[in-house]
Order: structure tokens, then sequence, then C-alpha cells
């Protein structure tokens, strides 16, 4: 599970400061965040990438407030951490996790790492959310720690 | 009943009659003051130019008290000579009074260092409210300032014209900072504070002269540079102001001579404060003031016996976020010095002790042991058993233990000189439940505010109703009240939600207190200010109200429920060509389309033609009416013309709470005005205006805000009410709380009964804002963020 498809997105400057804008890949859809320059990253801006439905009812990720590192949903106010995919709040919400993907930025594009297609499954993504039990742990984990 | 006159109505005077007062009314008092205001508290002017504080929440002794204690207040008065022989003062208005006895307090002046060009425009003096007031005005993004000296007052000088926008430098004389409170490396450390927050520092220099012709254009220094600067302020140190005291043929060194008792070298005058000295001291800080006050009190009442016999010197350097704390005497001869620094916390503390007994006392960077010191210093506490634990207590138990080991002679409030006992005393004898009562009560934490939290602790500790007013703050993020931010952002002119943040806040901000931040923004500055997005809720992001689907509802504003036959035909056409699941006519006369897709918002707009109902956002909503008279056979007036009217002149404002508002043409009601937020009910010959009704989760009749006899007087009426709730309520206050919460006989005095320049500044306020609003669905043609409404197109393509 550590080879990741890396989509070209969207240029870095069509992602405001601090909100959250949604991109359809393939069934997938996935919330990019621009988090804004980041000191652990020698002031090169942060983009993270979860999947843009909440654990608690669905609500669309992308349209919440960003608040540090975390999203609060616009329906209910869970909070859920972007760069984990761990519920924040409510503390009932805790063993939820939502689904991370990696991110990079090359020469001003911002690309999203998606799992690797899986043998069975050609020309499509796993896919993430409802539908299916969510991951015990992000499957955004780069160095495959995850379970 | 004997005449007592005060030459100074400052803080150590009034401290000194308050306590002349508790011994019973022996004297028939006449205050002099050379500035046109009450005593305040000077010591909090640096929070009144940083932005933290107005200048009515630092005033001491109000109006009231002296008229409540009969005291003679003459203000603009400076006592320019004394007679002791005839015992009398003159003024400077050529009034001359007699006296029984005689009490100094006219405090200290700027000490003006000799520099070329001190008489120019542009250079200032920090010691009064005036000038703070003059230096607020001249302050403002792009205006260089110069601060001579680096001292206490240097210092809070040079951060509060930072705040102000002002680009600052202060020149110091010596090799470090405040060298009179600090040894060298408290100083090292606190130029690297200084000049982390953006102020530049500059050492081992003198100002040699004040360029410029007629205003500041700059200053030279005595290594030869110049800087450039447009306002100066010197800082350079006190000297006490003793004029009286050689005028009356005193004893008189560096301040006024006084002994023990406080008397001076004639029995008919005394002196307090910065103008004495004492045992060959002058003081310049707050806390001698009150100790010397309450024996000066004592004495002159006829009860000599209590003794002043010095205070211990303490300094708290008062900018947020630069913890400077400094008492008694640090040198380190003969004593052992005890020190702990840590570079990257940017943290220093020295202790020195001497004969097992604490000394002195520096901390840079975290002050919150201060108070334990403190009362080691005063007490002479043996530290010997305690040697291990001297810079870091272990830790307690629970935090109402440190209060519960105190005793109840330990000095709580140093400045004004409250024991934890008084403060227990007070709770228990005067029924005190909260920090204010405690303030007014005991004087407590009136001073330099460092004991604020102690006494919050003994409250909390002993008080049985206890009230934690400090926990009404916005949020752990920005922990200040609203009140208090609408002050700080007003003073300080900050102009956009992250700046709020990192200044005042934890630099990150969460959903609770962003959306609050961007209303006062707006409010404050309709439209001057860099709105943030980021900050809103979705809603306020796409302009429609989020379902629970993650689709919106669009609901156009159809004003007073009157809509057309084209209106309804785009309406069913929208409806149709957007699949929209759901048409529904709402509580409040409109039309709901629920069920639209972000993406389709935009287009949804542009084929409906009509302007956002803001439905979806904390602002006005409609104006539900009647038909009134020009259909209803008992309407007394226009109901329908007049919400229409209403909802023209307010409508794309928002508000802290939503406002819903009716006009109803006639005592029956039938739109309901009586339970909105602001309502207008026709009656015979006029309207009565009602404010603060509700029949949500809350159900309140609407309290009668005036009666009016035009439709004209009525709106300006709602207008002048609609404005003080925008400017005065807290977000998410709906007009409800607000009213209950302020009162509706303050709320008539303070808009429609107030003065005539008063209820302009509202109505100018209001219609500066509705100039600057716009309809949010022209955003529909003209989006304000990349990707608004429309989901992002990703450049590589993944099959699905």
């Amino acid at each position: 599970m550590n080879d990741r498809r890396w989509i070209r997105v969207t240029a870095l400057e069509n992602l405001p400061l601090r909100e959250g804008r949604a991109v359809l890949l393939g069934d997938v859809e996935v919330a990019l965040f621009n988090l804004g320059p980041s000191t652990e990253l020698g002031a090169r801006v942060r983009v993270l990438a979860t999947h843009n439905e909440c654990p608690h009812q669905g609500g669309p990720l992308c349209d919440g407030i960003v608040t540090g590192d975390s999203v609060v949903c616009p329906l209910h106010a869970w909070k859920v951490n972007l760069a984990s995919g761990e519920v924040e709040r409510p503390a009932n919400g805790r063993d939820h996790c939502v689904e991370t993907y990696p991110t990079r930025i090359e020469d001003g594009i911002v690309m999203v790492g998606l799992p690797a297609m899986r043998d069975d499954v050609v020309g499509a993504v796993r896919r993430g959310g409802s539908s299916d039990p969510p991951p015990a742990r992000s499957a955004g984990d780069l160095d495959g720690a995850s379970a | 009943m004997k005449r007592l006159v005060v030459a100074g109505n400052g803080m150590a005077g009034m401290a000194c009659v308050e306590q002349i007062l508790k011994h019973g009314q022996k004297f028939q008092v006449t205050v002099f003051g050379d500035e046109t205001h009450v005593n305040y508290n000077r010591v909090m002017l640096s929070s009144v130019l940083a932005g933290e504080k107005s200048a009515d929440e630092i005033v001491i002794n109000t109006r009231e008290w002296y008229t409540r204690n009969e005291i003679d207040l003459r203000v603009g008065v400076r006592i320019v000579d004394v007679n002791p022989e005839a015992k009398s003062v003159t003024g400077n208005d050529g009034s001359v009074t007699p006296y029984d006895n005689l009490l100094i307090a006219t405090g200290s002046n700027a000490w003006m260092p000799p520099i070329d060009g001190l008489d120019k425009d542009g250079v200032f003096v920090f010691r009064t409210l005036d000038d703070t007031r003059e230096l607020m005005r001249r302050s403002g993004p792009g205006k260089k300032a110069v601060v001579i000296g680096g001292g206490l007052l240097g210092l809070e000088a040079a951060r509060g014209l930072q705040v102000q926008g002002c680009d600052v430098t202060v020149v110091h004389l010596m090799s470090t900072l405040m060298d009179r409170q600090l040894d060298p490396d408290g100083g090292y450390y606190l130029v690297g504070k200084m000049e982390e927050l953006g102020v530049t520092v500059l050492l081992q220099r003198t100002t040699t002269a004040i360029l410029g012709n007629g205003h500041v254009e700059g200053v030279a220094l005595s290594d030869d540079s110049c800087i450039d600067a447009d306002i100066v302020v010197v800082a350079a140190g006190i000297r006490p102001n003793v004029e009286l005291g050689y005028k009356a043929g005193l004893h008189v060194n560096r301040g006024i001579v006084v002994n023990d008792y406080m008397e001076t070298s004639d029995p008919d005058i005394f002196a307090v404060g910065e103008c004495v000295e004492h045992r060959g001291v002058c003081y310049g800080l707050v806390a001698p003031l009150y100790e010397q006050g309450k024996v000066l009190a004592a004495t002159i009442t006829g009860n000599r016996g209590p003794t002043y016999t010095g205070t211990i010197q303490a300094a708290k350097l008062k900018i947020m976020g630069v913890d400077v704390f400094s008492a008694g005497d640090w040198s380190e001869q003969n004593s052992e010095p005890v020190r702990f620094e840590d570079r990257a916390l940017g943290v220093y503390k020295k202790l020195t002790i001497r004969g097992g007994q604490l000394a002195g006392v520096i901390l840079v960077g975290d002050t919150s042991d201060s108070h334990r010191y403190m009362e080691w210093l005063r007490s002479g506490t043996d530290l010997m058993p305690q040697r291990r634990h001297l810079l870091f207590p272990p830790p307690a138990a629970d935090a109402g233990q440190d209060v519960a080991a105190m005793s109840d002679a330990a000095v709580v409030c140093g400045c004004v000189g409250v024991t934890k006992g008084a403060i227990i005393e007070a709770i228990h004898d005067q029924g005190v439940n909260t920090l204010s009562q405690l303030k007014e009560c005991t004087r407590a934490s009136t001073g330099c505010g460092s004991c604020t939290s102690l006494c919050q602790d003994i409250l909390r500790a002993v008080a049985p109703d206890f009230e934690d007013e400090q926990k009404k703050v916005l949020c752990g993020c920005v922990p200040f009240s609203q009140e208090q931010l609408r002050g700080i952002l007003r003073g300080q002119k900050l102009k956009s939600v992250q700046e709020v943040l990192d200044i005042y806040g934890n630099g990150t901000g969460c959903e609770v207190c962003k959306p609050a931040l961007s209303y006062m923004m707006d409010m404050l500055w309709c439209g001057e200010h860099a709105e943030d997005r980021s900050a809103r809720f979705i809603n306020d992001r796409v302009h429609a109200n989020i379902q629970k689907d993650g689709t919106f509802s669009v609901i156009p504003r159809i004003r007073g429920g009157v809509t057309s036959v084209a209106e309804l035909r785009r309406i069913a056409d929208v409806a149709e060509k957007y699949d929209v699941p759901m048409v529904k006519i709402t509580g409040s006369q409109r039309i709901d389309l629920l069920g639209v897709k972000k993406q389709d918002l935009p287009n949804v707009w542009a084929d409906l033609g009509m302007i956002s109902g803001q439905a979806y956002t904390k602002g006005v909503r409609m104006v539900k009416t009647c038909v009134g008279t020009e259909f209803c056979r008992f309407g007394t007036q226009n109901s329908t013309a007049a919400g229409i009217e209403m909802e023209r002149r307010f409508e794309h404002l928002f508000t802290p709470h939503k406002v819903k508002m009716a006009t109803v043409g006639c005592p029956r009601n039938c739109a309901e005005a009586t339970v909105k937020d602001i309502g207008l009910v026709g009656v015979e010959g006029g309207w009565q205006v009602v404010v603060g009704g509700a029949a949500g989760k809350s159900v309140r009749k609407a309290d009668l805000l005036t009666t009016c006899e035009t439709t004209a007087a009525a709106l300006e009426a709602s207008e002048l009410f609609f404005q003080y709730y925008r400017e005065n309520a807290n977000y998410l206050e709906r007009t409800y709380d607000f009213v209950e919460r302020i009162g509706i006989e303050k709320i008539r005095k303070e808009t429609v009964y107030a003065a005539d320049p008063v209820k302009a500044g509202l109505l100018d306020r209001l219609r500066k804002s509705k100039a600057r609003s716009y309809d949010a669905w022209s955003e529909g043609t003209t989006p304000r963020t990349s990707g608004q409404f429309i989901p992002l197109q990703p450049i590589e393509q993944v099959l699905a």
C-alpha cells in the first residue's frame, strides 16, 4: 500500500487561505485545505487533503471553518483533524476517522496521492466514506503504517 | 468644620481623601486639579494608549463620588501660590482659598533632558490623559515615533504607539532597558522581547537634538546618526513636583520632606505621593501612595499614631506578552543570587537572598510567581526550609491550596494594601460575590491590577455565590469579553480577524470567535476592512443556508411579503429548471427554494432576478406586514408601505443575530409585530415602536420603545434602536436577550431620548454602513474567492 498514484489537481492559487475546496477524483470527493505558510515546512504553504465527508452524517468538510490543523463540520460542528483524520470533538466521535491523502506541491501545482489501485478493481480508486467501514487508521500515512 | 484644601486631584491625593473620609466627616474638602478630568488611574494610561481600556474604564472617583462626599472639586485650576501666614492658596484663575489644613499631592513632572528643539510640534510627554489622547490622535499606520528613554514608562509608551500602527524606535542612554529595575541579564532578555514585538531598540545613545522646521521631522543621536520621526515621546524620568513646597517655605530636598507621620516642616501642611521625600527616598510607583495616605489620614484627623516606614518597591511592566517584574534590592552585593534562565523560552529569573531572607527579585518572561515573592519580601519569611523550591514551587495538590495556605494578614493587593482577611470580611459582611463588587467595596485590584487573579481565587474559594465575570469572554482563543474586544478593535483600528487573533489571541481562532470577530469588523469598519471569508460560516461564504444533505436553500427578498405575477412566474420557472425538490411558503411571508446545489446558486440567483433575502445569515431578515389601510377595514396605518420602506432601509446589513421585523396596521396584530425584534404597531394617530419581542425558542412580548405620530418618525426610532443594537449587543445575542440585559429604560435614554448629537451619530454610522452594503447575491457574477461556488476541476482526470 506504499504506492500512491499522484494526481495533479489544481494551481495553489485556486485554494484560498484557510478555506476548503472540493474536487472529484474518480468517484472520491476530496477536500483540499490551504493552511498557509508553515514554519515546519520552512514557510512553504501547507495543503492537507481529506475525504470530503464528515464521519458523523456526511457533511461537506470543505465548507467548514478551519481552526489550526482541524476543520469544524458545518452541519453539527464535529471537529476533524486534517492531518490525522481523527475526530477531535465530540468525545463520543473519537472512534471515527476520516480518510486523509498525502499532498505535495510541485511548480505551484497541488498534487494529491491517491491509494494505489487494487488489482481486482481496475480503473477505480478505493472508495472511502460511509458505504465502507471506516479504516481504523488514516490511510494517509506516508510511511505505510496504516493497519 | 475645618477646611482642608487639596492641591492635586490625582491618585495619591484622592486615595488619601478616601482614607480621611473613613474617619468621619471632619473636613470641608476643596480639591484643585490642573487637569480637566476626575481622578483616574494614571498607571493604566498605557493600557488606554494600547487600546485595551477606554478612558472611562480607568476613572477611579466619579463625579457622583465627589458630590456624595460634599467635596468641592475645581478641575482645570492649578494652585500657583501658598501663603502659610495667611493660610491661603492662590489658583491660576486668580482665586484665593483659605485653608486650615493644606494637603500637597502634586505628584511629579516629566524630566526634560537638555535636548535642542524640545519645543517643536510633535514632542510629547506621557503623563496625563490629555497627553494620551493627543498621542492617539497623532499616531497611526505609517507614522514614525521615537521614544526617548527605555524605562518602564518609555517601553509602555513605545508598545502603545506601535499598537496604534506607528513604526517605533526606543533610544536609551544605558546598555540595557529598564536598568533601574533590571540587572543587565534581565535587561538583555527584555531587549529581545521588545525587538520580537517589532520595536527598534537603540542603546547607549543619547538624543542630542530634535530636528525639523517647527514640526518634528527627526532626531539626532550622540553617535552622529539621525532617524526620521513624526512623533517624539520624552520618557526620560520623573521629578517630584515640589514648587508649592518651596512657595510654602517647607523643608525640601529632592522632594518635600515628610516624617514617619507624613508631616512636613509646617504643622498645618501635609504632603503625600510622588512629590514627597521620606527617609531620603522619593517613590515613583503606585503602592507607596496608598500606605502613605492611610498614615496621613490618621495624623490629619487627630489620630496621630500610625507611622509610615517605607515601602518595598516593586514594578511590573504592563505590556501584553512581555512579562517583567522587579522588586526589592536585587543587587548581588553581600547576597546569594539564585538564577534560572532559558534563552529559547525567553525566561530569566533571579532572586537575591540575604541572611536567609529574600532581598530582591527579577522576573522576565514568566511573572506567575511574583505574588509569592512579594509576600516573602514583605513578611521576611525564612527561606531555609524551602531552599529547593525557590524558583519553582512544588506543584500544589489543587489550585485552591495556595489561597488556603495564605495567612489572613497576607497582603493580596499591594497597591491599595488589602489583606486576605479584609477580602474575606468583605465577602462575609458585605455580601461581595464578584470582582467588581470587591473592587467597589475594598478597592482591591484597582491599582496595577496584578492581583486580579488572586482576588478571583479567593472569591471562588470563599464567596457562596461567586460569579466569575472573567468567564464571559468570547472564547478561549481570544480571552476578552466582547465589549472589550469592540473597544480594542475600535481603539487600535485592527482591520482583519487574523490580526486580532495574532495580537490578542492564540493566532488560530475557531468557529466560535472567527464569525464573531468578522461581525465586529463589519459593524465597525463597514467594508473598509480586509474581510476574511475563511473566518465566516459557509452560509456567509455562499449566501445560502446549508441543509442536512449539503445542498442549500434560496430565499429571495420579497419586501413586506408583497410580490408580483412576474416574480411568481420566474420563481416557478427556476424551481422547474433546477429540479428544486421543495418550494415552500415560509413563516415570514416569503418563498423558499430548498435543495439547491452549491454550483447552481449563481445561475439560480441570475434567473430569479431578485436580491438576497439574507435568510441564511445573522442579518436583516424580513418585515412581515398586514394589509393595513390599503384593504383592511380595521386598518389605521399603511403598514404595508411602512414595512417595505423599513426593509429597504435595513436590507443587506449584518447584525449580531438575526433581526425579524413586522408592521401591523392596528392592534389586532395580524403580522405579530409584538413578538418581533422590531415592530411597528399602528394605532389611531400614530405608531407604537416595540422592540425585543420573540416567538421562537423564547417567547417574549416586545417592550414599547416610543410612540410616534408619523411614519417617518417611527422609522427613525426603529433605525436608532437597530444601530444601537448593532453596536452594543454581543454576537449571537438576540434583541430579546439584549433588551433584558441592558434594560429598556437605558435603551430609551441612549436612543430615542438621547441628545441630538448622539442620535445623529447613530444614524450617521447606520447610513455609512448602509451606503457600503451590497446585495450578497451580486457575487454570483463576481465571485469573491476562487472556487466560491464551482467545485475544482482537476488538471488530471481520474477514471471513476
